[in-house]
């Protein structure tokens, strides 16, 4: 088992550093001239190239990776290029906010799309299948950001039951924090949702029509102890769809926190990415990688331990 | 992504091309979701024809002006007709989520192909890219393209289109993988094919159908995206957009509400349309999912009993089963198809009956029409279905699944796909001891280590902490056998038992079921299409064919004198390369003691 997390985390640290430089090469190629940006339209070219120097940006762009590379590996991010601020720093802040929403709303899609993929699964067919079918081709047709706007126009404007924008911390007032962060939360369960019911409503109609259920079911066994082996037995597959759905949703969070005014990672990612504040958006590249391969790593163990086949392999 | 990962596995063939189509419009959402979407695309190629104003034209006087007839749906917050923006967005839209497709296609078609054609690294390294693109939050990247080419829509829309490449490289490459390993691909390299006369060939029309719904539903999610991007500002203000207009809508909502709605609905609809293309293709071309049939059970009331065949051989009270007039039906979409026609055969305890027959005679049928357990669509119906001297046949199926493992246990055909794979066996053996017989949990394990004794199992110990995967196949037969025989019931269905075993462990597992049956003093209903399995352990026995009782009778006398040519060339099938005709011909009188060697190796 360690040897098996082991492998996986290794195959984690080639994905974030080929994901580093990949972001790295792509930011300088987009933003050919940071300096522009950083000074405005108004400034001479000499201002830029002082700048430019200041920055290390008349190095060539190889010894540019190599030099953000080395320091990164210490665990030096960097300074903004906008406020000389770390970079890190300025991530640590962020994150937790970021890290609130999607946690939560991952709470919510796994336990409501488990929840309502395994009844549509079990009765394919019925009211309720047919009944999530709709609601996942609506959710499908609406964009998050519109969802989210219905959401703080009816909760927050109309009915006043959350906050329409901010973030309370945990540590100021645990219910603000909980009221301020479920609107988002919520906003980006819902597409979250309907992709884990679908997804289990499938797998468990398939296990469903295994020998193994007829077998357990001629043990004379009842209807929700048969239920629990086929959810077992079906959860992998929605289980992969939840890890999937992570990075989906670090993305979705940067549509939801602009909405939402949360002060998290994907505010920092847009206003550094309008003024073209590589060093930042390296940084946050890189956390938001860690976290997604943290993510595969826990579901690794999780899908080896439901299935012990998958542990041998 | 989901759904068309699942058609993969049914590998549409060409020749189903015609009726895919077919089917598909025969749906009502399909074909309202196929003119919705027509009519959009149509709105988009003539914008400059039907468009009725300039989308940029301002108008003072228009200013969130209500509808009026010469602004239909009113003006926008600068001057502006809301319908011809609306008009022109769709063409932004279309042409967005065009550049989106063309790039995700291109690029994960290709890639998908090269690497299940060409395997090992190629394989490896692609699968890898795929993988990765799925962990990057792509909107970082959009974001960072966005700044750099200030906002160039062009490029961010492939930039998306990359980001939704791996979906298409998924479905790609497993088709590819599945053709590449079929004989005949190999035949064709022989020949002198080349890779992409191959591929042309043989492996694009096979991935066709999932590629379309994944368009279908990616080209929804890409307009989701770019609206979205629109809505923070990333693209050109002169452009008409939806996601622009949707921001501006939402600055007004409050007072002028129909702002955001003419949008919203415009994107709305057309999502929903490629969606449910998506979901209604999927669902014509995923053949295998069972159709629950709304009238399912649909009763034979002019059914005749002259049909039936098959008799009671004991008397009343004597019997353990009594199954009189069975009829087992499938249910598919508006056909129902009949697979046994009224059978009727009874058990005395202790008594071991064969029924014999070929695939698709209806014999497993019977076994599971006795358990109440027919799959999904299946239906039966039955004069008379006594167990243990209960009518069965009239019991809710609440009480009627009480009686499974305290009166019925059941053995299935293959090992392997009868255990759980993610559970133990000590678990799988204990948790109906448990749960349906009330044991304590101590209780439980020691009667389940008893049983994996009596049945043969050396060391029970460790069977009890394996899982399925980790025990041999006659092992997991026998911890099959006993979990069957756990509750002690009255009446041992078996379904082909030794099928799935090697020879050698075939005579064992046989020579077990016999010895639990008279030590338990069980009757044994015995589903098996091999003569010799009769000859070792039956006492009588029933030949089914096409849902229907051939004969019965006493093992001897059908072995000594088969009344239908069919009981002959079962017989004769079963003993192939073991005894010849001549040989059983020769001693009429000892052909039975014969046959019993031969069939069962028993000493």
């Amino acid at each position: 088992m360690t040897k098996f997390i082991a492998k996986r985390l290794l195959a984690g640290l080639i994905l974030l550093a080929a994901v580093c430089m990949g972001t790295f090469f792509l930011a300088h190629l987009a933003i050919s001239d940071p300096t522009v940006a950083l000074l405005g339209s108004s400034a001479t070219p000499e201002q830029q190239a002082v700048l430019a120097k200041e920055l290390g940006l008349d190095r060539p762009l190889l010894v540019q990776f190599q030099a953000w590379l080395s320091s990164a590996i210490t665990g030096d991010l960097g300074t903004s290029w906008r406020n000389q601020q770390p970079v890190w720093d300025q991530i640590v802040l962020r994150v937790p906010v970021t890290l609130s929403v999607v946690s939560f709303a991952i709470l919510i899609s796994a336990f409501v799309g488990v929840v309502c993929g395994l009844i549509a699964g079990l009765n394919p067919g019925s009211t309720f299948d047919k009944g999530v079918k709709i609601a996942t081709v609506l959710l499908f047709a609406l964009p998050g950001f519109w969802i989210s706007l219905m959401l703080v126009i009816w909760f927050a404007v109309r009915l006043r039951w959350f906050p329409s924008f901010g973030y309370v911390s945990p540590a100021v007032s645990f219910g603000g924090w909980i009221r301020s962060i479920t609107l988002p939360a919520v906003a980006l369960a819902l597409g979250a949702i309907v992709m884990i019911a679908e997804q289990l409503r499938n797998q468990v109609i398939a296990v469903s029509q295994q020998d193994f259920v007829r077998t357990l079911r001629s043990r004379g066994l009842s209807n929700f102890r048969v239920n629990l082996h086929i959810l077992r037995n079906a959860s992998p597959a929605a289980l992969t769809v939840i890890a999937v759905l992570f990075a989906s949703l670090l993305s979705g969070a940067i549509v939801v926190e602009a909405i939402f005014s949360l002060p998290g990672l994907g505010q920092l990612t847009q206003s550094a990415a309008q003024i073209g504040d590589i060093p930042v958006l390296l940084g946050i590249t890189m956390v938001s990688v860690v976290f997604v391969v943290i993510i595969y790593v826990v579901l690794d163990i999780a899908l080896g331990w439901i299935n012990p086949k998958v542990r041998l392999k | 992504m989901s759904i068309a990962d699942k058609i993969l596995d049914q590998k549409p063939n060409a020749p189903v091309r015609t009726s895919i189509t077919q089917r598909f419009f025969q749906r009502k959402a399909g074909v309202t979701a196929f003119t919705i979407f027509i009519l959009v695309v149509l709105m988009a190629l003539l914008a400059p024809w039907i468009s009725p104003h300039d989308p940029n034209f301002v108008q003072l006087a228009n200013t969130k002006a209500p509808p009026s007839a010469e602004h239909w749906l009113g003006g926008d917050s600068a001057g502006r007709d809301i319908l011809s923006r609306i008009i022109w967005g769709a063409r932004t839209t279309l042409f967005g989520a065009a550049i989106t497709i063309i790039t995700a296609l291109a690029v994960g078609v290709t890639t998908g192909v090269m690497a299940g054609f060409f395997g090992g690294l190629v394989d490896r390294v692609f699968s890898w890219l795929s993988d990765a693109t799925q962990a990057i939050p792509g909107m970082i990247i959009l974001l960072v393209v966005a700044a750099g080419t200030r906002s160039n829509f062009p490029i961010l829309m492939a930039t998306v289109g990359v980001f939704m490449a791996p979906g298409y490289f998924r479905i790609t490459r497993s088709a590819t993988l599945a053709i590449v390993n079929e004989p005949y691909i190999d035949a064709a390299k022989v020949a002198g094919l080349t890779a992409p006369r191959i591929i042309a060939r043989h492996v694009l029309p096979g991935i066709y159908a999932p590629i379309i719904i994944q368009t279908a539903l990616a080209a929804g999610i890409s307009m989701g995206i770019q609206a979205g991007l629109q809505f923070l500002g990333v693209g050109s203000a002169n452009t008409p957009s939806w996601g622009a207009m949707m921001n501006e809508g939402f600055r007004f909502m409050l007072t002028n509400p129909t702002l955001l709605l003419w949008p919203s609905a415009a994107l709305g609809i057309t999502i929903a349309a490629l969606a449910t293309i998506g979901s209604t293709l999927a669902e014509v071309v995923r053949v295998r999912t069972p159709v629950v049939s709304e009238t399912e059970g649909e009763d034979d009331k002019d059914w005749d009993p002259a049909q039936g065949t098959g008799a009671f051989a004991h008397d009343k009270n004597e019997a353990i089963v009594r199954l009189k007039n069975l009829r087992v039906f499938y249910q598919n979409g508006d056909e129902q198809k009949t697979v046994v026609n009224g059978i009727s055969f009874d058990v005395k305890p202790g008594e071991v009956l064969g029924i014999v027959g070929e695939s698709g005679s209806g014999k497993s049928q019977t076994i599971f029409s006795l358990l109440n357990l027919l799959p999904k669509g299946g239906k039966y119906v039955a004069d008379q279905i006594e167990i243990a001297g209960k009518n069965v046949n009239e019991m809710t199926g609440k009480d009627r699944a009480k009686i499974l493992g305290s009166q019925l246990g059941y053995i299935p055909q293959e090992p392997m796909s009868n255990l759980d794979p993610t559970f133990t066996i000590g678990h799988q053996l204990t948790e109906p001891l448990r749960l349906v017989f009330g044991q304590s949990k101590a209780e439980a394990t020691a009667k389940a280590k008893a049983l994996l004794a009596r049945v043969g199992i050396n060391d029970v110990d460790r069977v009890m902490k394996s899982y399925p995967h980790q025990i041999s196949g006659g092992m997991a037969q026998r911890v099959l056998i006993a979990g069957a025989i756990a509750g002690q019931p009255s009446v041992l269905l078996a379904d082909e038992p030794t099928t799935a075993l090697d020879v050698t462990v075939q005579a064992e597992v046989l020579e077990l079921l016999r010895e639990l049956q008279q030590e338990f003093g069980m009757a044994l209903i015995l589903v098996t299409h091999n003569f010799g399995v009769v000859a070792d352990i039956c006492d009588r026995v029933v030949v089914m064919r096409e849902g229907a009782v051939v004969e019965m009778g006493e093992v001897e006398q059908i072995f000594a004198q088969p009344k239908a040519q069919y009981t002959q060339d079962l017989i004769d099938a079963s003993l192939d390369g073991t005894l010849s005709r001549k040989d059983l011909d020769a001693s009429e009188t000892s052909n039975v003691h014969i046959l019993k060697t031969a069939g069962g190796g028993q000493k």
